[in-house]
């Protein structure tokens, strides 16, 4: 594995919807500026996992965490720490574009307005500056005063990597940002990933393996709630340590 | 795989399928018709019987002669103030309520008590709120047959109507805007503030607007609190008395003195509050269409 600085350590982390558990025992790090990938077939609990780093699951009802999430040296299943604040620090992309009903603009200051950024000069810096990472910039900038809904698909996942980029979180969680997209503006997504890791760690769920190999350093296989693997990204595609996660990435079950 | 054969197994022709059909569907068409048509013959009867009733002293001046002539217009000013009134008490609260409701409250043995009390408020006949709202508005809180009194009553009676309609707004939300807000750090608050809220509005509005529509035209509920026989001036203060045009209707036609004489004023009355109450959802629908497109919900 790659020697950047550790950002997030998981220990032994159990999950559990009501009865059933969804995750179990889950061990693994993750390094500032490095890309990791969860795979595995549907189900398979990565999701979940996903959204237990940035406590997404407490909104949840009837679910239960057992185990450690250490972000920079602080645990985050506390009492003590601010689910809000978390939430700033970790940003999170979804599957499915989810710009809210408002301009182009008012979408990527929303999480600025809501930290109590009042500046409009600065806002209106930030706005420009997270639309240009997310590579949207050029195509919406004599519009910003426009309804967000009326971007496309595409354009829009990348308006929600600019909103959730303007807060400036330090870890990004993306969950299948490009399973509802096409090919070109998938391609644009990945590009951007690459870009964003020189600044952000970045953790990544795809059903697509291509991907995986194509923008992770790490991978990491879950199957049936278990870590089954993690390593090096080209490992795990040239040399899997596991019969499941060969068995799977070569597309015989899943 | 063995086929099925259609003359060998019992069954029902193609013939007797569609005629089947057939029937269905012209039973289902002609209820809708119905429903329709209810609706027409009831205008058709208050504006046949109406509009000769109809003109600019009915609607600019008081009533006069017992009655028996001049217009309505305290009766018209008096339902728009109690409307008024009722929305202003019942829209914040309703959808305070129906917030609390649908994003804060947690699943428990108190939640269902208060929905249970919510629901059984839209049960109760309307005549026990205008005995209610006697005693409690008129008569211990010292406010009088008003119209203050008389919008409280109706705003009561309005709540229900409007938690409803607020509560499916606000569950119409998608949560993934709920997600995509907590997730950028805004509080709980900040979501249901900044982005259900404006979200929810065309839907919220509507229901509100409707709710103010139902009630204008309710007669039990002000007859003890707020609504007059008769009263010469128009209101001056919210703690004065009013005239209304259900409860004019109700006099005109049972209570008067000349109850055959006044019967084609009791059937303008009629028509002008059930134009007030079409105007009332007509507002309701160009406002939800205009916030609708300006949302591009």
């Amino acid at each position: 594995m790659s020697s950047g600085k550790k950002k997030i350590l998981v220990e032994d982390l159990d999950f559990y919807y009501g009865d059933f558990k969804a995750l179990s025992s889950i061990s693994i790090d993750f390094n500032e500026n490095e890309v990791a990938a969860l795979i595995g077939p549907s189900g398979c609990g990565k999701s979940t996992f996903l959204r237990c780093l940035n406590r997404m699951n407490d909104l949840v009802s009837n679910t239960r965490v057992e185990g450690k999430i250490i972000l920079d040296d602080e645990e985050i299943y506390t009492s003590g720490l601010d689910v809000v604040e978390l939430r700033r620090k970790v940003g999170m992309v979804f599957q499915k574009p989810n710009p809210f009903p408002k301009t182009i603009y008012e979408n990527v200051a929303y999480g600025l307005r809501v930290n109590g950024i009042k500046d409009k000069n600065y806002i209106q810096s930030q706005v420009e500056k997270s639309l240009k990472q997310a590579a949207l910039w050029d195509e919406v900038k004599h519009r910003l005063k426009d309804n967000a809904l009326g971007l496309s698909g595409g354009q829009q996942q990348r308006l929600c990597i600019a909103r959730a980029l303007a807060v400036e979180p330090e870890v990004l969680l993306m969950d299948e940002p490009a399973s509802a997209l096409d090919p070109i503006a998938t391609t644009k997504i990945e590009e951007l990933i690459h870009e964003l890791k020189k600044n952000y760690t970045i953790v990544i769920v795809t059903h697509n393996m291509q991907q995986a190999a194509r923008v992770s350093d790490v991978t990491a296989f879950f199957y049936m709630g278990e870590l089954i693997e993690a390593a090096d990204t080209d490992t795990i595609f040239t040399n899997p340590g596991n019969k499941k996660t060969e068995d799977y990435i070569t597309g015989r079950f899943g | 795989m063995e086929k099925i054969n259609f003359y060998t197994v019992k069954s029902k022709t193609l013939f007797q399928r569609k005629i089947a059909e057939k029937i269905a569907f012209s039973v289902f068409r002609s209820s809708a018709f119905i429903c329709a048509g209810a609706l027409g013959i009831l205008f058709y009867f208050l504006i046949s019987r109406g509009y000769s009733a109809i003109n600019w002293t009915f609607l600019t001046r008081p009533p006069r002669e017992a009655m028996t002539e001049g217009g309505i217009l305290p009766c018209i000013i008096g339902t728009f103030g109690l409307s008024i009134g009722a929305i202003i008490v019942a829209l914040p609260i309703g959808v305070m309520a129906a917030i609390y409701l649908t994003e804060y409250a947690r699943d428990g043995k108190i939640l269902r008590i208060v929905r249970l009390g919510i629901n059984n408020l839209a049960g109760v006949p309307s005549v026990v709120f205008g005995l209610f709202g006697l005693a409690l508005f008129c008569i211990y809180l010292k406010m009088g047959v008003s119209l203050a009194a008389g919008a409280l009553t109706l705003s009561l009676m309005s709540l229900p109507i409007i938690i409803g309609a607020t509560e499916e707004a606000l569950r119409a939300v998608p949560d993934s805007y709920r997600y995509a807000s907590l997730g950028l750090g805004a509080t709980k608050w900040q979501t249901i503030f900044r982005v259900v809220l404006p979200a929810a509005a065309p839907g919220i509005l509507t229901g509100a607007i409707l709710s103010v529509s139902r009630v204008a035209g309710e007669t039990a509920p002000i007859m003890f609190t707020g609504a007059v026989f008769f009263t010469p001036s128009l209101p001056s203060s919210i703690f004065d008395e009013v005239m209304a045009l259900p409860y004019h209707i109700y006099v005109l036609a049972t209570a008067g003195t000349n109850i055959s004489q006044t019967r084609h004023l009791q059937y303008g009355t009629a028509l002008v509050l059930i134009a007030l109450v079409f105007l009332i959802n007509i507002i309701a629908i160009v406002i939800r269409a205009k916030l609708r497109k300006k949302m591009k919900i």
